[in-house]
């Protein structure tokens, strides 16, 4: 697993629920050490170990730790980049689920080698079914945080729920509800600097 | 001549258009392009709001190659533009970009998505701009993390990369050891003679392998339990535990000085070296002080030196 994620579960515990919360799950995962480098990879059981850590300590069934983490990862100001990264997938939410099967090609512009989810996009009867398949058992639950996370950043209403595991992956279905809702939050191309 | 050409089309599949007559007037700018001027270019000179770069030396719509590579100067602006001109609808239609210019660009005029064409890769650019930031951005500090780790790490060792020796803090620690311990032990403190020349004249790599050489042979000359330790360029100390009195280390050093005086062989270079030594030992204290006895076993060893090298002296 690569580094960036287990990173990303340690900030979300950290600024969530505080340091003392993290540095006992990482006790309990049996770490060795309370710090994840982004930059390195790690082995999946690793990140298995903390997430369960995480749920025992939460007493938070594993999903919806992993979906609190997706909603984290784009609604949390400091991980500004992760949500500007999102959005140059497209101009309306709609675009941007288009543009979720380009997703791990991007992912290796950046990261060469780095071992992304795969996602598929077909149009359902009531709205859209994305395919999840990745390393991380639960997957598609940290994609639903995420999508509505993103969802409300682009000021659309959306319905998401995880449809259980198919053979192609976990499956979240996407219902548009109101296709722009609110206003959203801003979105400049340039990043100020 | 009837300028007639499909404007709205344009505007949608190459926003930063132009068309321009055969005599230089600017008959209609793409939505994006005409973002670049205060005001709308239309009706304005080609060569009051551009200035061609490249090919240089072009001054007249005459001139303007057609297909060929343009670079352009927008007049008031910083940014670059970059495109070809054809013929086109009786004038001559230029599609331009901004090229490496575009993030400048973006920042400058507050461009949006819907300002770029469906086909352009600005989005893809932009992307990978901020993704590559970020990735360095984490290397970065990544870096600055193992490095202050390294020099931690090396702080900590006690051992001397070069020759895998004991270095000064492992002598320290190997001093305090024994004298906690009331241990009797002798130090012998050693410099190479002409060990300078042979850098001078071979190169740091092969004095580093003498330095290397020399270090086995002080593991060889010295027991089990010995503690060698390389405590500066060409300076070593060996601590002999057990041995309280000078007569024993003494001959164990003059075995050491015998051994230097062969020359050693770094790959057909012949390196000519010898040894001092200065040696004292712990019965000549009433209470041994690792600080006072290395400085008595320096000054022995000076006293060797200038008694002309290669040989041995007890602290007095």
């Amino acid at each position: 697993m690569h580094g960036l994620f287990n990173r990303a579960i340690q900030c979300f515990l950290r600024d969530t629920y505080g340091a003392d919360l993290w540095r006992q799950v990482a006790q309990d995962a049996g770490l060795g050490f309370e710090d994840f480098e982004a930059m390195l990879r790690y082995d999946p059981s690793v990140t298995d170990a903390v997430l369960r850590a995480a749920s025992v300590r939460l007493s938070r069934p594993r999903e919806a730790v992993l979906e609190d983490l997706g909603t984290h990862l784009i609604a949390n100001p400091a991980l500004e980049p992760v949500r500007r990264l999102l959005r140059f997938g497209g101009v309306t939410f709609r675009d941007f689920l288009n543009s979720l099967e380009d997703f791990p090609d991007r992912c290796r512009l950046a990261l060469p080698g780095a071992d992304v989810p795969m996602l598929t996009l077909r149009e359902g009867e009531d709205g859209y079914l994305l395919s999840c398949r990745w390393s991380l058992d639960g997957v598609g639950h940290l994609v639903v945080g995420l999508l509505r996370a993103m969802a409300d950043d682009y000021g659309t209403l959306a319905f998401l729920e995880h449809m259980g595991t198919a053979p192609e992956g976990e499956t979240v279905s996407v219902r548009l509800v109101e296709v722009q809702l609110f206003a959203g939050r801003p979105f400049e191309l340039a990043a100020r600097v | 001549m009837r300028f007639d050409f499909p404007g709205e089309a344009l505007d949608l599949l190459m926003p930063m258009h132009l068309a321009v007559s055969h005599d230089g007037q600017v008959l209609h700018a793409g939505p994006t392009l005409a973002k670049l001027f205060p005001e709308h270019p239309e009706g304005r000179r080609f060569f009051d709001l551009f200035a061609v770069r490249r090919p240089g030396g072009i001054g007249t719509m005459a001139a303007l190659p057609h297909g060929q590579r343009l670079h352009l100067g927008v007049a008031g602006s910083p940014v670059t533009l970059r495109g070809a001109a054809m013929p086109m609808c009786g004038g001559l239609i230029l599609n331009l970009s901004f090229g490496i210019g575009l993030l400048e660009a973006i920042r400058h005029y507050g461009l949006t998505d819907s300002d770029f064409a469906a086909t352009d890769l600005t989005m893809e650019m932009l992307y990978v701009v901020e993704a590559k930031s970020a990735v360095m951005e984490e290397l970065g500090q990544l870096n600055l993390r193992l490095q202050g780790a390294k020099s931690e790490a090396e702080e900590q060792a006690l051992t001397d990369t070069l020759t895998g020796l004991r270095n000064r803090r492992g002598l320290d620690a190997a001093l305090s050891g024994l004298i906690a311990a009331d241990q009797p032990f002798s130090l012998l403190h050693m410099d190479l003679d002409f060990f300078k020349q042979v850098n001078d004249m071979y190169g740091h790599a092969t004095g580093d392998e003498v330095l290397r050489r020399v270090a086995r042979i002080l593991s060889e000359e010295t027991r089990r339990g010995d503690t060698v330790t390389r405590i500066g360029g060409d300076e070593f100390v060996v601590v002999l535990p057990g041995l309280g009195e000078c007569d024993l280390p003494e001959g164990i050093a003059r075995r050491i000085v015998a051994r230097m005086n062969e020359p050693i062989d770094v790959d057909g270079r012949i390196c000519r070296i010898s040894i001092s030594i200065g040696v004292t030992s712990s019965a000549l204290y009433d209470r041994p002080d690792p600080e006072i006895m290395l400085n008595d076993a320096d000054q022995a060893l000076y006293a060797s030196k200038h008694g002309g090298r290669s040989q041995v002296r007890r602290v007095r």
